[in-house]
């Protein structure tokens, strides 16, 4: 038989522990990170990156403030990679000397595709979404896609 | 008042025999004096402080060549908070060396391992504020290695990183991490801390093995204890003070996101785990080896009091188990790291990633079984000497991460 008493006190308990609830919930959501606002041009948002014929089959081309390289494969086909490094976040530049980009921090290394040459880097560079418009890459930096391996169906076509 | 104030916050008297310096090393008082060293020193590098991505680095930069006493100021927090780490890592072992968790200590323990885990990420955070190459790296690989963490990895580093890279948001977020909320949940729980070891008697009372754990006389609190508590503040003071005038805190080029410096090192006490991210499978490192830590330590104290408490290693026996044990995790950890050097790489994958670990976990296992057998060690000091070869073998991994590892995390000689 439960006193009125305790059932008081229980109640207590239990609002004590909504409010509590309410509270961390309403921390939590002022705390959390917002998406930044896409900013055209820029790293986050689409990039334009030039027309087609602008790059050279087999050329890598840095874009600073799209934090990525874009990459025309000897096929033609388009890629453009992350420059982060999947290992632990370190910034890859890319060698015209070995044709691969080269990890300072600890020495992984990726093709041109992006795949993986020497661990300790777990899995390929990730991609950005390419995409054409009357002749112009474009490169969709809000969304990084990983990937497990480099495979054909990843080239965009113009 | 300050007197008073001292006076109140120690007992009437103590056991003659607990003022022994050999019993505590006076570590935990040390770690307090430096605390609140850190947060005088702290609060008047706030006045020069700029928290913003734009003037950081030039605010901290300006305290070498603008501010009167500013790099010396900014010297003794941060070798204050290099030592405050190094003391709390050693008062934990000697509390566990001289079996002083146990019983009425038990909650306390728990406290202490949350000042460790609180001190520490004083440091990490603090370690972000100048905004130069060598600490945007830093905390760039250390949060990279969060990624590891399977489901919710991504989610805790984009809660740190306040974003995808670090950035405008993570230097805030550490800003307020470092200077408001690490040092008053720290200052906090160091008051629950000593009103603990006041509950708990005081500190164990040292004894040598087969003597019996007879309290002994009492003494006035002051001047007995006072006075040696000044004299090593004086002492710690001095050699801080004469550190700060020698050795300048490192500070490097400008924060540059688009260059990765080679190599890129964490800061070194999370090197051991770097090291070991070279080694193995990143879900060991990052997930299983740091919970596996953390409920073995919080498992460690046992409700009732050792009957070996106040003698160090537990007993003449125990020393020569703990001491063997701790050369041998240095010695093997070691030898591991050159023979993996050494070795093919093994294709990456968690499978074959298990093989390396369970080897590893199969010889400290043997090592340490081997050690019980010939010693005839009991349960008590085994679990001691599982604890030294961890950290010994941890020292060793960061002493190697430190200064063995060159350009592309290679191999190297330091000189």
């Amino acid at each position: 038989m439960v006193t009125r008493r305790e059932t008081l006190r229980r109640l207590w308990r239990v609002l004590g522990i909504v409010a509590l609830a309410e509270t961390g919930a309403a921390v939590g959501i002022y705390l959390w990170p917002r998406k930044p606002k896409p900013r055209e041009g820029a790293y986050g948002g689409v990039v334009t990156a030039g027309p087609v014929g602008s790059f050279d089959p087999g050329t890598v081309t840095a874009f600073a403030k799209g934090q990525f390289y874009l990459v025309r494969l000897k096929d033609g086909g388009f890629l453009a990679l992350s420059r982060r490094c999947t290992h632990l976040g370190c910034t890859v530049p890319w060698s015209e000397v070995d044709r691969k980009f080269a990890c300072p921090c600890h020495a992984s290394s990726f093709g041109e595709t992006g795949e993986v040459l020497s661990a300790p880097a777990p899995r390929p560079l990730d991609l950005y979404r390419v995409t054409f418009e009357d002749g112009v890459v474009r490169v969709d930096t809000s969304v990084a896609i990983t990937r497990d391996r480099f495979e054909r169906s990843q080239v965009a076509r113009g | 008042m300050l007197r008073a104030l001292i006076l109140h916050l120690h007992p009437k008297v103590v056991p003659e025999k607990a003022l022994r310096f050999s019993l505590t090393f006076g570590l935990g008082g040390m770690a307090l004096l430096l605390v609140l060293l850190l947060l005088g020193t702290g609060v008047l590098l706030l006045f020069a402080y700029e928290p913003s991505v734009e003037g950081a680095y030039d605010s901290v930069a300006a305290l070498r060549y603008d501010v009167p006493m500013g790099q010396f100021l900014r010297n003794l927090h941060r070798w204050g908070a290099n030592l405050a780490l190094v003391l709390v890592a050693l008062h934990m072992l000697r509390v566990v060396f001289t079996g002083a968790l146990h019983g009425p200590r038990r909650g306390n323990w728990i406290v202490g391992l949350a000042l460790l885990v609180l001190v520490a990420a004083s440091n990490f955070t603090g370690y972000l504020l100048p905004w130069d190459q060598v600490s945007y790296w830093a905390v760039t690989i250390s949060t990279g290695m969060l990624d590891y963490v399977p489901g919710i990895g991504r989610f805790l580093q984009r809660g740190l990183r306040g974003g995808d890279e670090v950035g405008r948001r993570t230097l805030s977020t550490f800003f307020v991490l470092h200077a408001v909320f690490v040092p008053v949940v720290l200052v906090a729980l160091l008051a629950v801390h000593f009103w603990l070891v006041r509950k708990a008697k005081g500190v164990v009372v040292p004894r040598a093995p087969g003597e019996s754990p007879d309290r002994g006389p009492m003494v006035a609190a002051s001047p007995n204890l006072t006075r040696r508590e000044g004299v090593t503040a004086l002492v710690l003071m001095a050699v801080l003070g004469v550190a700060s005038v020698l050795a300048d805190a490192p500070l490097a080029g400008p924060a540059n996101p688009g260059l990765s410096p080679n190599p890129a090192k964490a800061p070194w006490y999370f090197m051991g785990l770097q090291e070991l991210l070279i080694h193995f499978h990143p879900v060991f490192v990052v997930v299983v080896l740091p919970a596996l830590a953390v409920l073995l330590l919080v498992r460690a104290a046992k409700g009732t009091t050792s009957p070996a408490e106040g003698v160090w290693f537990a007993s003449s026996n125990g020393r020569r188990v703990v001491i063997w044990a701790a050369v041998a995790g240095a010695v093997l950890s070691g030898a591991a790291v050159v023979l993996d050097e050494i070795l093919p790489d093994l294709p990456s994958g968690l499978v074959v990633g298990l093989a390396p670990v369970l080897l590893a976990a199969g010889v400290a296992w043997g090592a340490i079984f081997l050690l019980k057998k010939a010693c005839g060690a009991s349960a008590e000091e085994a679990s001691m000497a599982w604890f030294a070869a961890a950290a010994a073998s941890y020292g060793m991994l960061t002493v190697i991460g430190v200064f063995f590892r060159g350009a592309g995390m290679a191999l190297t000689w330091p000189w």
